[in-house]
Parts: C-alpha cells; sequence; structure tokens
C-alpha cells in the first residue's frame, strides 16, 4: 500500500532580489525591501515528500537514514549558512524562493533514487510558504502571501 | 466539497524488528530503533474527512461524533501502549509511521458511514509525518 512520507529540515542564508533585466528603481519597485543592496536573510524550513508502497519487510517508504543523509549532503551543506545570490544555480536567475524551491526539488529528483518525490515545500517565514512538484504536476508551484 | 480535519494526541512506545532479519541485518536497517525495549514519542493524528455540507446543520460531519470515533477505535488503543506488544496489527508488522498510518485508516474507514475518509496524517516528532490517502491512492 502506497504512503507519503514528508520530511522536514532547516538551513539559514541570505539573499537579495535584484533582477539585471531591470532599472534600479524597477527593481526597488518590484522587490521591495528585498533589493536591499547588503542581503538579508531566512530560516528556511524545507519539507520533502516522497511516496512509494510500504515495504513488507521493513514498514518503510524508505529509510529516513537515507533520505537525510541525501539531503544534509546535497541540499543542507550546499545553501546552509550561504549567500544564495553567489551560487551558481542563481547566477542568472534571482534567488527568489520560487526558484529555491525548483533548484532544490531537481537535486532530489537527481539524485534520489529510493523512493518516488512528489514534492518539496519550504516556508522562508512563517507567512510565506511555496511547493514545487515538478513541471508536469497540476498544482506545481503554490506560492502563498507576497513574497520577499 | 469540503474537507474537515481533526486532530488528536497519543503517546506510545514501540521498537522496529524484523525476525526474518538477522540481529546485524536489525541493527543496520533499524539502527537506534530496534532497541528491543522500545522507545516512546507523543504522536499528533490528523484525521481529514470530506463530504459535502448539509444543508440543515451546516456541517460536514457531527465534529463530535468524529471525536467520539476517533477516541473509540484509536486512540483507546493506541494511547499509552506498547505498540508491538499491546496492539494487534503490529503483532506481525512493523509500528513503523507508514503501517501505522495504514492502520488507524483501516480502524476510521468502517465506522465513518456519514462522511468519507479523505487522509489520516501521523506526526512522529513535528519533523516527521506520513499521508495514507486509502488503499486506491495511485498505482503503488
Amino acid at each position: 500500500m502506497k504512503a507519503h512520507l514528508t520530511r522536514r529540515y532547516m538551513f539559514s542564508a541570505s539573499h537579495r532580489l535584484h533582477s539585471d533585466a531591470m532599472s534600479e528603481a524597477e527593481n526597488r519597485a518590484t522587490y521591495g525591501k528585498c533589493n536591499n543592496p547588503y542581503g538579508h536573510g531566512h530560516n528556511y524550513m524545507i519539507e520533502v515528500t516522497v511516496s512509494g508502497p510500504v515495504d513488507d519487510q521493513t514498514g518503510m517508504v524508505c529509510n529516513l537514514v537515507d533520505l537525510d543523509s541525501f539531503v544534509h549532503a546535497q541540499i543542507i551543506e550546499r545553501y546552509d549558512h550561504q549567500n544564495l545570490n553567489l551560487l551558481s544555480e542563481f547566477k542568472k536567475q534571482v534567488p527568489t524562493t520560487e526558484n529555491l524551491c525548483i533548484a532544490i526539488y531537481e537535486i532530489m529528483k537527481r539524485g534520489f533514487k529510493a523512493a518516488h518525490l512528489d514534492k518539496v515545500r519550504i516556508e522562508e517565514t512563517m507567512m510565506n510558504s511555496f511547493e514545487y512538484a515538478g513541471e508536469s504536476s497540476r498544482r506545481s508551484l503554490v506560492v502563498r502571501e507576497p513574497v520577499c | 466539497m469540503v474537507y474537515l480535519t481533526r486532530k488528536a494526541e497519543f503517546s506510545a512506545s514501540h521498537y522496529y524488528h524484523n525476525p526474518a532479519f538477522t540481529p546485524e541485518e536489525n541493527a543496520r536497517i533499524f539502527g537506534k530503533c530496534n532497541n528491543p525495549n522500545g522507545h516512546g514519542h507523543n504522536y499528533i493524528l490528523e484525521v481529514t474527512v470530506k463530504g459535502a455540507v448539509d444543508p440543515k446543520s451546516g456541517f460536514v460531519v457531527d465534529l463530535k461524533q468524529l471525536k467520539d470515533v476517533m477516541s473509540r477505535e484509536v486512540l483507546d488503543a493506541l494511547d499509552h501502549r506498547f505498540l508491538n506488544k499491546e496492539v494487534p496489527e503490529f503483532f506481525s508488522r512493523i509500528p513503523t509511521t507508514e503501517n501505522l498510518a495504514i492502520a488507524i485508516w483501516q480502524r476510521l474507514a468502517p465506522k465513518l458511514n456519514a462522511v468519507q475518509l479523505h487522509r489520516v496524517r501521523v506526526y512522529e516528532t513535528p519533523d516527521l509525518f506520513v499521508d495514507f490517502f486509502g488503499e486506491d491512492d495511485g498505482e503503488a
């Protein structure tokens, strides 16, 4: 029988929302305080949901040790206490939490093979959350509240 | 269709062990959870039901009835119990959070006549939860 397992993780990082495609004035108008040139930071809460049949022998969708070690090595190590704007994936993309959510989903999808990836959800603050479940998903990116 | 979720809490102990595995395999696969003396959690249960809003009562379900079913069928059986030793489903199945969500669904589904069960979510800790949507969820 199929079950869906969700695990929460946290990392802290800084970013600045700024697009080279816009003028300084447009950037300020679009991103507001998030355009502060010195950047600012968040405690990002990540939820990773995987699914699959519950294994008869172990009672598990996947071994949590495998999920935790993958997420720590490939995601927490990459993003925790970093300035997101300096990472390769955000050289040409604005490090909004929408784009961060997609980047983390893609890392999971490429590398984690022990269970099916359902979605990645990120809480940027207590008031904002984002979900990405891949291109083909009907719900794809769900955004709550104006974002920073 | 409106979805309604009711939460409840129960505390229980368990350990993970498969008699078909060697002691070394049990230790490797289940780690600290393999301690035969057990360990415990404060589980949070979320039961989501769905249905049309009754035009007379304005309810999807009578919350008192839902609470009573959850208490009788789930909490009375699981709260302050050693799952492996006291709950029949886990005499032969490992009481992982996955199997716990399935067992709770199977206890509740036949008892909720007036409304349809949509999801059982079980939090083992604030950082780990399992959703079960019934036997018909997807291909798996």
